[in-house]
């Protein structure tokens, strides 16, 4: 019983990690009906920014703040430089420039960083809160998650901009006819996108160590967390994103161990899209022909 | 008293199909000007080319200056309100978001609260359903929260494409009372594209016929309903 | 053409005598990979259906050489079939629910295999025959009927004979009919289907043909290399045969080859650099050619001798 609440409240933590990212895809396929296999990466590659600044001598909250800003600028130009060309291409030709991205993000990390291992602090102080149940930082997790969803929930519900960009989203044709500069809503979507990744990196770079394929996995997970959601849906995202998280630590600790966790991620892929390829939450989408 | 709007020689062409011409046209400020024709002449075309929805060539220019082929958000921006074909809701939000969003532009957030006010006193039944999904308004219900999203806009012009579309006979009485209402009232200027060339005459000024691509017919309104011939052969009734 | 490819086939044929051994295992490599690449643009480029996973098959074919030729006995041979039944089955399975899944989606699901895969090979279940992390070593074999032919040398001969074999069959399924019957699912699948083409079993059937391809590659690899390990069939090895048939050339049966003297001779030139460059090669390279080379190399060659054909 204390080893299942462990487990549960562990997969509560890295299940708002999992939600975060799961959040910024479905951010950017409401907006561009696109999956963003690069959004890992993204997140890595912010990461080793705030990691670098803290190395240079800048305070973690600081830095932490800093990285979000620079993780929203780069959003923004990946959008309006990379993806913006291919916005109507087939499939195939955006799955590539995708798939490019993730590489040429991971190998640019590579070549500065190096391959090698490092650590990445945690800002939430290491005397246990909750006991054996949950790490300080488990619990940090958690809360900066739950705040970060809240404030983006305050920012598209009641704010003019947020509006204007769940309009741009939903019907950008009529977007337009009202004014709204629909182009750069998208690039808006990607900037707060890149910066909640950012922040789900940040929070996961203490628990797996900073290295530049440490968001492979996570990726995976935030999948199949905005698939069991439904992947246009965000309230979806965040609810999929907690539930695989603790799926995945019970079933790793008790059923099949934890060699074998990533398969988990693939079964509820495989399964969502063949069962329920809208999700739990989502639309059904109908594909006119 | 210069034109509002003017188009000069303007053709169009979805791909390889040309749809129009070369159309001619003028209308003035405060003015209710109608937009008849077929199925099929082009009459939504020319709607689309004004705000940049479809590429054009030749000259179209608004209170004198020119708009051809400008983006569709920056002629929003300078007092185009497009109420589409199909109404363009946004179906997701409630109604008074979509009709905030018709206000996005505007800076002066004491005259949008006016003017949300002023726009539930011609639609009642708006206000009742503010919080309500706006998918889940009725036909009629649609067709009035987009004319209001586009007088949201403050608007010197707005394009209407087929208000009748799909609305009970009594419906669209009403609907156009409350148009000459807004013309009157607001000062705002209205092209309106019509099939139901009887009761678009009924409300318009002046009038003018688009057939297969070209401007073949125009003026007052009151002439077109008198000219029998007009009215069979391009009317149809 | 037909002088073109004689030549080219005089020249492989002469080449592992006048190169270095090391080389020559480099050629097989890339003959390997061409193989494995045709196999993916069967999928994808013809049939339109984006597996980002394949390197999963190419794995799995893999471990078929390695598990029967060092827990069973079996001669390297011998397992180059086996490996393609299994894989041809595996693959038609696969395709089965893939039916469902309409472009991204079906990315996503051949990457969630692509990451899944290596933790997969690693299962403590399946140790006794996988080998586990270490993995299976296996010995390269001799040329036979005592033929003056070093082990590098025969194994290359052995492979280049199986890639022809491949590479006329898939000319031959390709231009005909089912060609087309492909070609017209990726295009227009509605359109194909009221035609009459069955096309829950063309996809299908491009599925597993196409993993029976990336398998037979997979056995040869094991082969040539000699080892079989979890970790060097990840997602990075499903990437690097996007990479070779974007720049070699979607729906190109020639593009194979080019793609594949791409992605294994890039890493040996950029190494030098560093050891992340050649991926970040790999990465500008395929946003390059999507942006202003779609066609790829081979369409690129296309091009030029048809300009220079043209009265």
């Amino acid at each position: 019983m204390d080893a299942l609440l462990h487990q549960i409240l562990a997969g509560l933590a890295t299940g708002g990690i999992y939600a975060s990212l799961a959040l910024a895809l479905v951010m950017i396929y409401q907006a561009t009906h696109l999956v963003n296999f690069a959004q890992g990466e993204m997140a890595m590659f912010t990461t080793y920014i705030a990691w670098s600044l803290i190395n240079a001598g800048v305070p973690y909250w600081p830095a932490f703040f800093l990285t979000i800003g620079l993780a929203f600028v780069l959003g923004v130009v990946i959008e309006r430089v990379v993806i913006r060309p291919v916005e109507r291409a087939p499939v195939l030709a955006v799955v590539v420039v995708f798939i490019a991205l993730l590489l040429i993000l991971n190998s640019i990390t590579g070549w500065i960083y190096s391959y090698t291992i490092k650590t990445f602090p945690s800002p939430f102080p290491s005397q246990p809160i909750f006991g054996r149940y949950l790490s300080p930082h488990e619990f940090g997790a958690i809360l900066v998650t739950l705040v970060v969803l809240a404030l983006l929930y305050a920012f598209f519900r009641f704010t003019p901009l947020g509006l204007a960009m769940r309009a741009a989203a939903q019907n950008p044709e009529s977007s337009r006819l009202v004014g709204i500069r629909v182009g750069w809503m998208l690039a808006l979507g990607w900037g707060l996108a890149a910066a909640v990744g950012a922040i789900a990196g940040m929070m996961v770079a203490p628990i797996v160590y900073l290295d530049p394929n440490m968001m492979g996995g996570v990726l995976l997970y935030a999948f199949a967390a905005a698939l069991v959601g439904g992947i246009d849906n965000p309230m979806g995202a965040v609810i999929g994103g907690f539930l695989v998280g603790v799926l995945e630590n019970v079933l790793g600790a008790f059923v099949i161990g934890n060699e074998l966790k990533l398969s988990v991620a693939l079964v509820i892929i495989i399964g969502v899209l063949l069962v329920k390829p809208s999700g739990f939450f989502g639309r059904v989408q109908v594909t006119r022909v | 008293m210069s034109a509002l709007l003017e188009l000069a020689g303007v053709r169009a062409a979805y791909g390889a199909t040309r749809v129009l011409h070369g159309i001619d046209f003028a209308m003035e400020e405060r003015s209710i000007t109608a937009l008849l024709g077929a199925n099929g002449a082009g009459k939504t075309t020319t709607l689309r080319a004004i705000c940049g929805m479809v590429r054009s060539e030749g000259a179209i220019r608004f209170a004198g200056e020119p708009i051809q082929n400008r983006k569709t958000e920056d002629i929003a921006r300078m007092g185009i309100a497009h109420v589409p074909d199909g109404r363009g809701t946004f179906l997701h939000l409630t109604t008074e978001e979509n009709l905030r969003l018709g206000a996005y532009v505007r800076k002066d957030r004491a005259a949008v609260a006016r003017d949300l006010e002023r726009v539930y006193g011609y639609f009642p039944r708006l206000k009742e359903r503010s919080h309500q999904q706006a998918g889940t308004l009725s036909g009629g219900e649609q067709q009035m929260l987009a004319v209001s999203r586009a007088l949201m806009l403050a608007p010197k012009l707005m394009l209407l494409d087929e208000p009748s579309f799909g609305l009970a006979p009594l419906v669209v009485r009403e609907l156009f009372h409350i148009l000459r209402a807004i013309n009157q009232e607001e000062r705002v200027s209205m092209l309106l594209v019509e099939q139901n060339a009887a009761m678009a005459l009924d409300l318009a000024d002046q009038a003018c016929v688009i057939e297969t691509g070209r401007m073949v017919l125009s003026g007052t309104a009151a002439e077109l309903k008198r000219d029998d011939a007009v009215r069979r052969s391009y009317l149809g009734y | 053409m037909v002088t073109v490819t004689i030549l080219l086939l005089v020249v492989a044929c002469v080449l592992p005598f006048i190169v270095s051994n090391y080389r020559t295992f480099q050629l097989t490599l890339v003959l390997v990979y061409a193989i494995a690449l045709l196999g993916l643009n069967i999928l994808t480029g013809y049939n339109g259906q984006i597996s980002l996973g394949h390197g999963a098959f190419y794995a799995l074919g893999a471990y078929c050489a390695a598990i029967l030729m060092d827990r069973f006995g079996v001669p390297y041979w011998a397992t180059i079939p086996v490996a393609a039944a299994v894989c041809l089955v595996a693959g038609f399975l696969f395709g089965l629910p893939a039916l469902r899944l309409e472009g991204l989606y079906l990315a996503l699901a051949t990457f969630a295999l692509g990451v899944a895969m290596p933790q997969l090979l690693k299962y403590h279940l399946l140790e006794k025959w996988t080998g586990g992390v270490q993995g299976i070593v296996i010995v390269k074999p001799a040329a036979p009927f005592g033929l003056s032919l070093n082990p590098d040398q025969w194994l290359y001969f052995f492979t280049l004979a199986i890639t022809l074999l491949m590479f006329i069959l898939a000319w031959n399924l390709l231009r005909g009919r089912i060609g087309r019957a492909l070609i017209a699912i990726r295009d227009q699948h509605i359109a194909a289907e009221a035609m009459g083409i069955h096309n829950a079993l063309y996809k299908s059937l491009a599925f597993g043909v196409s993993a029976m391809y990336t398998g037979i590659a997979g056995a040869l690899g094991a082969v040539a290399v000699q080892f079989v390990a979890p970790d060097s069939f990840n997602i990075f090895l499903s990437i690097v045969f996007l990479v070779g048939i974007v720049v070699g050339g979607l729906a190109s049966i020639s593009g194979a080859l080019y793609g594949a003297f791409f992605i294994q001779f890039i890493p040996n030139i950029a190494d030098e650099i560093s050891k992340a460059a050649p991926w970040a090669i790999f990465g500008a390279f395929m946003i390059g050619f999507v942006y202003l080379m779609p066609t790829g190399v081979a369409g690129a060659v296309r091009l030029l001798t048809a300009r220079r054909r043209a009265p």
